[in-house]
Formats: C-alpha cells, sequence, structure tokens
C-alpha cells in the first residue's frame, strides 16, 4: 500500500503548481495510471480524499485515466488494449505484437479557478 | 476555468535522483541489481548463497531494505562484504532518495556488483526506480504459481525470475510450470532460473546469469 505516498506526490505536484499562481485555486487534478503501474486506482483515490481532506485543498478533485496494457502489431501495425494476456492483434490475428505502454503513473493536467 | 497541461511523472523527484545514481554506477562500472519479493521467498538466503561463493577479493557489496531491525544486514555481513541496512520505519519499499544516502560514504570506485534488496512486498517497489540496471523478482514454491497474474507490474519490469526452494516442489502443490507459463504471458522476454538455496541446486544457473550481467557492464564501460 504506497498509494498514500503517490498521493502526497500528486497533492505536492498541485501545491507546486498553485504556488506559481498566486490567487489561484486548484479544482481539479488528472492522472493517468496504468494496468503495470502497480498502483490501485481505488487506493489512490482513497488516500487523495484522506490527504486533502480538511485542509484549504479540500474540494479538489482527482480523476484517474486508467490505462489497459497496451501492444502493437508486428505485421500489420495495429495499436491495441490487451484483454485477459489475449496478445493476439485484433485486426488481423497476427501474433507477433509487441508492448507499447501501460505501465504510466502521469499528471495529466491541472484545472484551477483564476481570480 | 483554466487547464494546465503538466505532462510529467507522478514520481518524475524520484526517477530524476534515480536516474543520477544509474549514471554514477554506469560510470563507476558498477553492476546493480534490484532483489525483489514478497517476504520470506528467499531473497537474503539467496544473497548469502551468492556471496559465500565469491572469491574474497570481489568487490560486491548489498544494501538491504527493511521496515524494522538490521537483522538482514548482520545475517549478510557474515560473509565479510559490506552489508548495510536501511531501515525505512514503515515505508514499503525502498526509494531513490533512500538508496542515495546509504551510499553517501561508499566509493563507488571501490565496486563492481551491488545488490540492493527491497522490503519484502510484490506490489510497491515495482513502482520506484533506484537506479538498478535490473530489477530480480524471486518467488517461492510455497507460494501461488498465479503470482506472475496477480501482481503483473513487478513480473513485467524483473529481468529474471528466479523460482526459490524448488527442494519443496515434492512436498507443495506448485505447478512450476504454470509458473514459468504464468510470468511469461506476463512478461514474455523474461528470463527464469529455478533455484534451491538450501540444497543449492540450480545456483550455477544464477551464477551463470550474474556473470554475464556483470560481462556486459565491463564491455559497455
Amino acid at each position: 500500500m504506497h498509494e498514500m505516498g503517490i498521493a502526497s506526490s500528486v497533492l505536492e505536484a498541485v501545491q507546486a503548481e498553485a504556488a506559481r499562481r498566486p490567487g489561484a485555486v486548484p479544482v481539479k487534478i488528472a492522472v493517468r495510471v496504468g494496468e503495470l503501474s502497480g498502483i490501485d486506482p481505488d487506493a489512490l483515490a482513497f488516500s487523495f480524499e484522506a490527504l486533502v481532506a480538511g485542509t484549504d485543498l479540500h474540494s479538489l478533485k482527482l480523476e484517474i485515466e486508467t490505462r489497459p496494457r497496451q501492444h502493437r502489431c508486428q505485421d500489420c501495425g495495429a495499436a491495441f488494449a490487451v484483454v485477459d494476456y489475449d496478445f493476439a492483434c485484433p485486426t488481423c490475428g497476427g501474433l507477433r505484437t509487441q508492448y507499447i505502454g501501460g505501465d504510466e503513473l502521469e499528471l495529466l493536467y491541472l484545472e484551477l479557478e483564476e481570480p | 476555468m483554466n487547464r494546465v497541461v503538466l505532462e510529467k511523472k507522478v514520481l518524475s523527484e524520484n526517477d530524476r535522483i534515480a536516474g543520477e545514481l544509474r549514471e554514477r554506477f554506469h560510470r563507476h562500472g558498477v553492476l546493480c541489481l534490484n532483489l525483489i519479493s514478497s517476504p520470506g521467498a528467499g531473497k537474503t538466503s539467496l544473497l548469502e548463497r551468492t556471496l559465500e561463493a565469491f572469491a574474497r577479493n570481489t568487490r560486491v557489496a548489498v544494501l538491504t531494505g527493511d521496515i524494522q531491525t538490521d537483522n538482514d544486514a548482520r545475517r549478510l555481513a557474515r560473509s565479510g562484504f559490506p552489508a548495510r541496512q536501511i531501515t525505512t520505519g514503515g515505508a514499503c519499499h525502498l526509494d531513490a532518495r533512500m538508496v542515495e544516502r546509504a551510499l553517501e560514504d561508499w566509493r563507488l570506485e571501490d565496486l563492481e556488483l551491488l545488490f540492493i534488496e527491497n522490503v519484502g512486498n510484490l506490489v510497491c517497489p515495482a513502482s520506484y526506480d533506484l537506479g538498478e540496471a535490473a530489477k530480480i523478482v524471486v518467488l517461492s514454491v510455497t507460494e501461488g504459481e498465479d503470482k506472475p497474474l496477480k501482481y503483473p507490474s513487478i513480473f513485467f519490469k524483473s529481468s529474471l525470475l528466479v523460482l526459490n526452494k524448488i527442494d519443496l516442489l515434492p512436498h507443495v502443490p506448485f505447478q512450476i510450470a504454470e509458473a514459468r507459463e504464468n510470468a511469461r504471458m506476463v512478461h514474455p522476454e523474461i528470463e527464469i532460473v529455478e533455484v534451491s538455496c538450501t540444497t543449492g541446486e540450480g545456483l550455477d544457473a544464477w551464477a551463470a546469469w550474474l556473470a554475464k550481467q556483470r560481462e556486459q557492464v565491463r564491455a559497455g564501460a
């Protein structure tokens, strides 16, 4: 359970960004969590709520975009999301596919209300 | 409403420090390996067997992480090689800053191999880059063969899977072929060795893997 640490890192990023914009009120922070990141989205949401509760950022919303494992077919070039470890290309049926993403833990954007 | 695009990693500060560590390891020709497993899978035993097989003049050291106690560092120090405990005081993983601090008064130029034994945990250590050349996941046959499917992140990010305690296979229901298949399902390129730290079976394959990695570092340095 390291989602509390991850939530703190997200909050620190928000605070750093807000500090550069005096008077702005952070409203929403969006993050992308890949299936292979080792982060549980529900635990992250729970930790984040607990962290901001009772602070001046209590109304800050965390939006989590989850991303499944992504592969690319080496035969036809199609990119696709892998479901249940089925690595076959859904477009051409090719079996030679390569991992291209799904371990992300990224900050996407911050929404602020500016004075 | 103003939307500011951030587009950076949540753990960018950890990754920055890990990047510096990786650069330092590379500059000094140090092979750094990060060992990860659930508690009790045999990371410390594997390191004990590994260290005792090394020639006395091998330039190897170990950092070992635990939430509490320095038991593992004391166990590993019996080998005569430098071993230092990182006590996280609650954190379920090591991060790059802990490693950076632990290395502060060690001269990397005196080392060619550094093992980092992470906190026993199959989940959290997977998220933190420590600057290592490779992650190694240890899975023992007293656990479930479906662990790679339940904890895909660490099996995906590890270069090598060490299946440990194979001397116990006659006594447990563990299906080793299924475990290998599950690991390859999550990570088709993962290398796999089967060992017993009790009988020594398979440790030659582990030693050969290590030797190959060290050779690559020497060739690159």
